[in-house]
């Protein structure tokens, strides 16, 4: 953390961006959060499934070949890429699984793209990551089939992730050109383990914040969203008053004042 | 209307032909005989109205009006304006068991219980947009076109007076279903309240009935948004469209068109159709908005509770440029003098905007005494002959414009992959700057299009066909305008800069030297309408 | 002041103004000599349906399908709102109601609009006619006599000379709205607002619960990295729920003890590097809550003020000018957060009487 936050300073002095800062900021970013797990992994249990050995060498091999750059031969870490020693499989199927890595470019945060692993490489990977030091482990399928209260995991959203997320889960910004993504379409999975690990800037709700129970439900209530287009049509993006405003200038306006000018034009 | 033109008026309907319904002769005769609007008829009946597009502007705010007090009747007889505190029991699943007030609930069961609810609850939302973007460039308008001229300056304050009455009609409205965007909304305005030296924590405290956000905002909020502001609005309207017909509508310049005529179309029956179908054509645009597109789902923002918020929270727009002002205050700007609180963060946007709402009121009146022209004008004035005007209106514009974008400062961070801290410097630096720039450009283009205009007037357009002449000479052929084509160009009014004479005290009063400043900015560079004399003159040559 | 600066009434060719018998100031207008005459109306020029029979019939079904349609949309409306009801529980049942009811609605609507203007266009006399504008100013036999009708009216009343009566009317009339502004004193309770806005329900050994579970929190339940958003133990039981929430709402962090910079007055006001904020902005009182795990940023998403967790909540972006207020906490002897004491300053935006 402490070089986290001078280079972060230097770079705000300075005004200047090295090219790789940014990741730098993620690596340290992640190496904190495995930190944390590593340090105070209290309730938050480490779910790490028995992974075959085979599984784990074969994640050795696509490990070194496309992680160890940045995150080091052994992932204990380089300057470029933070240790993976306690960042769990979750960590990891979250990271890989929705294409935030490897890193697409330096900006500043990492930003999903088409996959580049076939989720058994991913899940090699993770096993691998796992058996390096205990994390949190990929989520239990009980707490991903959107079956919990609804009711009661959108309230727990409103409070805990719409500032960011935005109520209708359509994303927002942050400080500095970070973000916060928008939620439509996410897997419950990757919800999960976002929520577990806290990737990026995003804070960890370990699980005596949200249990495992209250995840499911906010995965619940997510899903509904997802699956009910809004009973009032179009929505817009959900991005409220705003987008309602440029629509009516441009569209509603829009169309009536070509009505006025059909009204008025002379027939021939 | 008199007694004795009223039996004049009664003969002359019975005396009416034999054909057509016998019902609706005697329903005239009836109505007239006890109401005398056979008087109003003929007065008003062939009453003639000029057809250009941009006059059906206010039209359009009228028709979002009725719309919206149609719709808004429909939603009263179902919405509860009250704050009591109750659980869910509905139908919208995700917030089932839920505590909120029962406005919140009232609504969620407009939404989803009620057939059509949510369409008239989408129908007078739509229609508020609708109805003050309207109001906005229907001012847009006639600011441009300098239809505020004598005699209408009093037309002009009492359309400024419905702007401000719809905002506030807007608002009220948006804070009336009790949820978390709109609580967070009133909250702000809490929070500005808050802000004002002296009486702010009392106007809150009164406001709120006790701390924020109280239990009785919502019933207060609706006794003004039902009764109160609408009364007032529907007065002011009355008004307006009295005065319009009083002062009678401006028109464009044009062949056979003068300052002493209107030349269109009769109100009966050419008009009427025209107006009374444009009136079911806006109700219709807005239903079909309305059956598409989702607005202001509230069942997505939750009910209020003060604890959680959501990113992107923005009020509706035409609030927008308020709540830009107080993103883009500088850092830093509160201070303890005196023993007291001066959240000047929170005053320099409430006086910046203060300044600017009353200058936009005020503008009708700057501008005549300027021009010291006290003639009626009924010639609108296309944009382009009134440079300095236009030119001042674009300022305003752009500043508006900065103030609203400000308002979406985060999404258009998000939308355009940039840092919030850029957008906000930007428009920061766009609100000094940009004005004036706006202002610089669009005055010389407006002085270059007078200069082409003048071209055409005496030199015809370029027709594109080159002629080689006996000399060996090229020249392009200029297609002669007709008189009609001409006259649009020349009509329009020209004025010089004010030449201050002492009076009769030998001496010059301070106001006037502002005055001749004044005049000077707004008429040095002028371009004058071309003249017969040097359309003949200069026959010669091309 | 305009009388005498402008140029002699030359009026511009307008007849409004020769009319008039006085002489209206033009101002600063300029006339311009050898202008050009307004060359009158131009030809008109007859529209198809003028001259060709078969057209004209044409656009006569045309208006009238327009309104047929509109019956047939109407009555569609009226077809969808029954057959396509509300099931409750069922929000696609809701979309398909709005959506049909409104197509049916607004086609109706439209046709009407549509086939009307359409008639207007087509069918009604074309032309263009022409209306003599009056000024708006009355007549001098009018104004004369509007200013006789005042004239008596003040005569027969004696308005302006009975001086008594006149200046105690205008008095009579300026107090008598004066009981209504008293009036509005009890829109709120008699207390002091200045009192309310000081407190919150934050004492000491108030217990930090989790909104909205209500729920104790350990201190050891404060990974680093995690945010938790809090409510004072006392709330549940307080009569003014919503009111002492929008005040008491806490955000609690857990920073590394190295990252957090306290103040000397403040240095037992964070356990272990676990640190409670008031969640209120201090520009106009969004809650802010936008937490950045690395940055210890704080965004308000209201104005984009942006607070440091790290140097005690103090603004380093946005229109905010003041930290927002610190909590003190600590633990209970059953290891759960509480407050040390309340806040020591009032929290939320500034007002008046705040210092």
């Amino acid at each position: 953390m402490r070089t986290h936050s001078s280079t972060d300073a230097r770079r705000r002095q300075t005004g200047r961006r090295h090219p790789l800062a940014s990741i730098a900021l993620i690596a340290i970013g992640l190496l904190s959060t495995g930190g944390a797990y590593a340090l105070l992994t209290t309730t938050a249990s480490a779910e790490t499934t028995t992974a075959s050995q085979d599984s784990i060498s074969q994640g050795q091999k696509i490990f070194a070949a496309n992680c160890a750059t940045c995150h080091g031969m052994t992932a204990s870490g380089t300057k470029d890429g933070p240790s993976l020693y306690g960042v769990g499989a979750a960590s990891v199927d979250f990271q890989m699984g929705t294409g935030r890595m490897p890193l697409a470019y330096s900006g500043p945060q990492g930003v999903q793209r088409a996959l580049q692993f076939t989720q058994t490489q991913i899940d090699d990977v993770a096993a691998y990551v796992a058996s390096l030091a205990p994390g949190p482990g990929i989520p239990d399928q009980k707490y991903l089939n959107g079956d919990a209260n609804v009711a009661l995991g959108g309230e727990l959203f409103r409070i805990n992730c719409a500032m960011c997320h935005n109520v209708a889960g359509a994303g927002g910004a942050l400080t500095e050109g970070k973000f916060a993504p928008s939620l439509k379409g996410v897997e419950a999975r990757h919800v999960y383990e976002a929520m577990v690990t806290g990737p990026q800037n995003m804070p960890v709700f370990n699980d005596t914040n949200l249990t495992p129970q209250d995840k499911a439900d906010i995965i619940s209530f997510l899903k509904f969203q997802d699956q009910h287009a809004s009973p009032g049509g179009v929505d817009l993006g959900s991005l409220g008053p705003v987008s309602e405003g440029l629509f009516i200038w441009i569209f509603g306006l829009g169309a009536i004042v070509g009505v006025t000018i059909w009204i008025t034009a002379r027939p021939n | 209307m008199t007694t004795a033109q009223d039996t004049t008026t009664t003969k002359a309907t019975r005396s009416a032909p034999e054909r057509g319904s016998r019902f609706t002769s005697g329903l005239a005769n009836y109505l007239d005989e006890r109401t005398s609007i056979s008087g109003i008829t003929k007065e008003l009946g062939r009453k003639i109205f000029p057809d250009h597009w941009s006059f059906m502007l206010g039209e359009v705010a009228l028709y979002s009006f009725i719309a919206i007090l149609l719709s808004g009747t429909f939603l009263t007889f179902f919405f509860e304006p009250t704050m009591t505190q109750i659980h869910y029991d509905g139908s919208y699943v995700p917030l089932k068991g839920i505590e909120m007030s029962a406005a919140y609930a009232s609504t969620l069961d407009i939404s989803f219980d009620i057939r059509g609810g949510l369409l008239m609850r989408q129908v007078h939302h739509w229609a508020a947009l609708l109805f003050v973007a309207a109001i906005g460039l229907h001012m847009l308008r006639v600011f441009f076109n300098g239809s505020f001229r004598k005699p209408r300056e009093l037309n002009w304050i009492i359309g400024f007076v419905l702007f401000i009455l719809a905002m506030g009609e807007g608002f009220t409205g948006y804070s009336l279903p009790d949820d978390l965007l709109s609580g967070n909304g009133l909250r702000i305005i809490d929070g500005m309240v808050k802000g004002i030296p002296l009486a702010g924590t009392w106007i809150s405290y009164l406001l709120f009935g006790g701390e924020f956000p109280g239990s009785v905002i919502v019933p207060r909020l609706y006794s003004l948004h039902i009764l109160l502001l609408p009364a007032i609005l529907v007065a002011a309207l009355g008004l307006h469209l009295l005065l319009m017909v009083i002062n009678k509508h401006t028109q464009y310049a044009g062949p056979g068109r003068t300052n002493d005529n209107v030349v269109g179309v009769p109100i009966m029956p050419n008009f009427a159709a025209k107006a009374g179908g444009f009136f079911f054509v806006v109700f219709g645009v807005i239903v079909l908005i309305s059956s598409f597109f989702t607005i202001n789902p509230i069942w997505n923002y939750g009910p209020y509770d003060p604890s959680p918020i959501s990113a992107g929270t923005q009020p509706d727009w035409y609030i927008g440029f308020a709540d830009g002002a107080l993103r883009l205050v500088p850092p830093g700007l509160e201070f303890v003098l005196w023993g007291h609180t001066w959240s000047f963060n929170i005053l320099i946007p409430l006086i910046v905007i203060g300044i600017f709402i009353v200058a936009v009121m005020l503008y009708p009146f700057i501008e005549a005494w300027i021009t010291g022209d006290k003639r009626e004008h009924h010639i609108t004035e296309r944009p382009r002959n009134a440079p300095t005007r236009t030119a001042i209106g674009a300022a305003g514009v752009t500043f508006y414009a900065v103030l609203w974008a400000a308002a979406a400062s985060d999404i258009l961070a998000t939308h355009f992959h940039l840092t919030i801290e850029a957008v906000t410097h930007s428009l920061q630096a766009l609100l000094i700057l940009g004005p004036i720039i706006a202002y610089l450009v669009t005055k010389r283009v407006c002085l270059a299009l007078q200069k082409k205009d003048r071209e055409i007037a005496l030199h015809g357009y370029e027709s594109g066909r080159m002629v080689r002449l006996p000399g060996g000479q090229y020249v392009e052929v200029h297609k002669e305008l007709s008189d009609y084509e001409r006259w649009r160009l020349v009509d329009y009014l020209n004025y010089k800069p004010l030449m201050i004479r002492p009076d009769a005290q030998g001496r010059i009063a301070p106001m006037q030297r502002v005055r001749a400043v004044l005049s000077r900015w707004f008429f040095e560079d002028r371009i004058s309408p071309a003249t017969r004399a040097e359309l003949e003159s200069g026959d010669n040559h091309h | 002041m305009a009388q005498h600066d402008g140029d002699p009434a030359n009026a511009a060719g307008s007849e409004l103004d020769k009319v008039s018998p006085r002489e209206v100031p033009t101002g600063t207008a300029v006339v311009t000599s050898g202008a050009f005459e307004n060359p009158g109306m131009p030809p008109h020029s007859p529209r198809v349906t003028d001259l060709d029979p078969k057209k004209d019939k044409t656009a006569e079904r045309r208006v009238g399908g327009f309104f047929l349609l509109s019956i047939a949309a109407s009555v569609f409306a009226i077809v969808a709102y029954i057959i396509f009801p509300i099931v409750p529980g069922n929000l696609s049942s809701v979309r398909v109601n709005n959506m049909l009811l409104g197509v049916g609605i607004s086609v109706a609507l439209l046709a009407i609009g549509l086939g009307a203007i359409y008639w207007a266009k087509n069918l009604m006399k074309d032309g263009e006619w022409m209306e003599h504008r009056h000024p708006t100013r009355g007549s001098e036999e009018t104004r004369a006599a509007a200013a006789e009708v005042f004239a008596l009216g003040n005569e027969e009343s004696g308005f302006g000379r009975r001086t008594l009566i006149r200046r105690s009317l205008i008095g009579a009339l300026v107090v008598s709205p004066l009981p209504a502004v008293v009036m509005f004193r009890d829109l709120a309770p008699a207390a002091d607002p200045v009192a309310l806005l000081e407190k919150t329900l934050w004492a000491k050994d108030v217990r930090l619960m989790r909104d909205p579970t209500n729920t104790p929190i350990k201190a050891s339940d404060v990974t680093l990295g995690s945010v938790f958003h809090v409510i004072p133990e006392n709330l549940a039981d307080s009569a003014d729920r919503l009111e002492e929430k929008a005040k008491a709402a806490v955000i609690l962090m857990r920073l590394k003890p190295e990252d957090l910079h306290v103040s000397p007055e403040r240095i037992d006001w964070n356990y272990q590097g676990i640190v409670a904020y008031s969640k209120i902005c201090t520009h106009v009182g969004c809650p802010v809550a936008l937490a950045e795990q690395h940055t210890h940023h704080l965004l308000c998403p209201c104005h984009q003020s942006q607070f440091d967790i790290s140097h005690e909540a103090k603004v380093i972006f946005g229109p905010a000018k003041r930290p927002l207020p610190q909590l003190p906490i600590t633990v209970d002897s059953q290891g759960y957060l509480v407050a040390r004491s309340g806040f020591h300053e009032p929290v939320g935006p500034s007002f008046w009487e705040r210092s």
